[in-house]
């Protein structure tokens, strides 16, 4: 039986980690506010330059010169998996779902025989899978002191991946991250990024026979479309990530504030009884101790 | 008679209305969109797009991106975009810094496009009237 004194220091301890987490989960609303916002925003324009990839993708389809991020490489024996995870932790199973989905593609992709290489964006899930993957790492992002997701950084990420996949670092380029669906649902999605994957469903509504004139022509267009189409997707998916981050480490501190509030309530009852029974104990001393005379 | 406008760029959407007739700066030079045009897609050079309707018009100075335009949609993908309110002579410093170190590095043919960018960007003073 820990003594009164232990238990109020305990019950003091779990209280102030009921602050902070308290703390944390209210930062976290207002930084998802934000998140959210900037990942909603940002859909019109991703959903619009799917439809127009999708189209061009369609008029320069068959072309010989149709450029490879379009068609792929014609072999599937190098990959690289983009896996976009936080900078904290504290997130719940935020990052550890990315990364499992990761390992898990990963791992398959191995014993497959394919050569596969890892690019980690934002430091959480790096340190998960510098353990199994070590040797597979080629690069690393780091997006800590950025308060929020800029376009402009991204760019560059998005041109460096393409750079490696011009120069035959890889043939398929995958992008590991979380997708928002709402606050405290979010999915982790793995997505293909290189190629660009051509839609085949939205066929009806589109196509119809629906024939473009291209200014400058197709090839000239699609060259300077695609590294921003491929730039889009990345963005998207961080702000995505973003959000979901948030919404994760919301939830994971609401837990734990209503964890710590169940504790501090068991606490102070174990606290009560044992104050309660050495009050019984001395009562019961004097009352046989004046007995005894 | 309208068609539907949409201006997005990565960040936000700034319109989506309906218009009678839109203004694009292409890079084969300017057109104007109206109902029922022609399918066609196109990039877009620094300059302003200007949407009119009935009521109103909208003016965005964009750097770039694409244009779709079929008989009842333009819709334009602005790499980055403001709209004119917006545009303070710091924004356009910033736009013509960018452009300019865009230059560095660059040879052949893509330092001819990186300097005919230049002097459009150079060119939105003029068009906005500073």
């Amino acid at each position: 039986m820990p003594s009164l004194k232990d238990l109020k220091l305990r019950i003091e301890s779990v209280k102030s980690t009921r602050k902070i987490t308290k703390a944390m989960q209210m930062v976290a609303a207002a930084k998802l506010r934000r998140a959210q916002n900037a990942a909603v925003s940002a859909r019109p324009y991703s959903q619009h330059m799917r439809a127009v990839v999708a189209n061009l993708a369609r008029a320069a389809a068959g072309a010989e010169s149709a450029p490879r991020v379009l068609t792929g490489t014609g072999s599937d024996k190098s990959h690289l998996l983009i896996v976009a995870t936080a900078e904290r932790g504290l997130c719940g199973s935020f990052n550890s779902s990315i990364v499992k989905l990761a390992r898990i593609r990963a791992r398959e992709l191995i014993a497959d025989g394919k050569t596969v290489r890892m690019l980690t964006i934002g430091r959480k899930g790096r340190e998960q899978l510098q353990r199994e993957f070590e040797s597979r790492l080629v690069g690393h992002v780091d997006l800590s002191g950025m308060k929020s997701i800029e376009y402009r950084r991204i760019k560059e990420v998005a041109a460096d991946i393409l750079n490696s996949y011009d120069q035959g670092e890889f043939d398929q380029a995958t992008l590991f991250y979380s997708r928002f669906k709402t606050v405290i649902t979010q999915i982790p999605t793995a997505m293909q990024l290189i190629p660009i994957p051509v839609g085949e469903e939205d066929d009806d509504e589109s196509a119809g026979g629906v024939f473009y004139e291209f200014e400058p022509d197709e090839q000239e267009l699609l060259i300077e479309l695609l590294p921003r189409a491929i730039t889009n997707q990345v963005y998207s998916a961080l702000l995505e990530n973003a959000a979901s981050e948030q919404g994760a480490r919301m939830s994971a501190m609401d837990n734990a504030t209503r964890n710590a509030g169940e504790m501090i309530d068991k606490l102070t009852i174990v606290y009560n009884r044992s104050r309660q029974a050495a009050i019984t104990k001395e009562l019961i001393e004097i009352i046989s101790g004046a007995e005894a005379l | 008679m309208t068609m539907q406008f949409d201006l997005v760029s990565p960040e936000r959407s700034l319109a989506s209305v309906k218009a009678n007739a839109v203004d694009i700066p292409g890079t084969e030079g300017d057109m104007t969109a109206m109902p029922q045009h022609a399918a066609l897609m196109t990039s877009l050079r620094p300059g302003i797009v200007r949407a009119v309707s009935d009521d109103t018009e909208i003016k965005v100075v964009v750097t770039g991106g694409f244009v779709e335009v079929t008989g009842e949609n333009v819709t334009v993908l602005a790499e980055e975009a403001y709209s004119v309110d917006e545009v303070t002579d710091e924004v356009i410093e910033k736009l013509e810094a960018k452009a300019e170190a865009a230059l560095d590095g660059k040879e052949g043919s893509s330092l001819d496009i990186a300097e005919r960018r230049l002097a459009e960007t150079k060119a939105l003073r003029g068009l906005l009237g500073r």
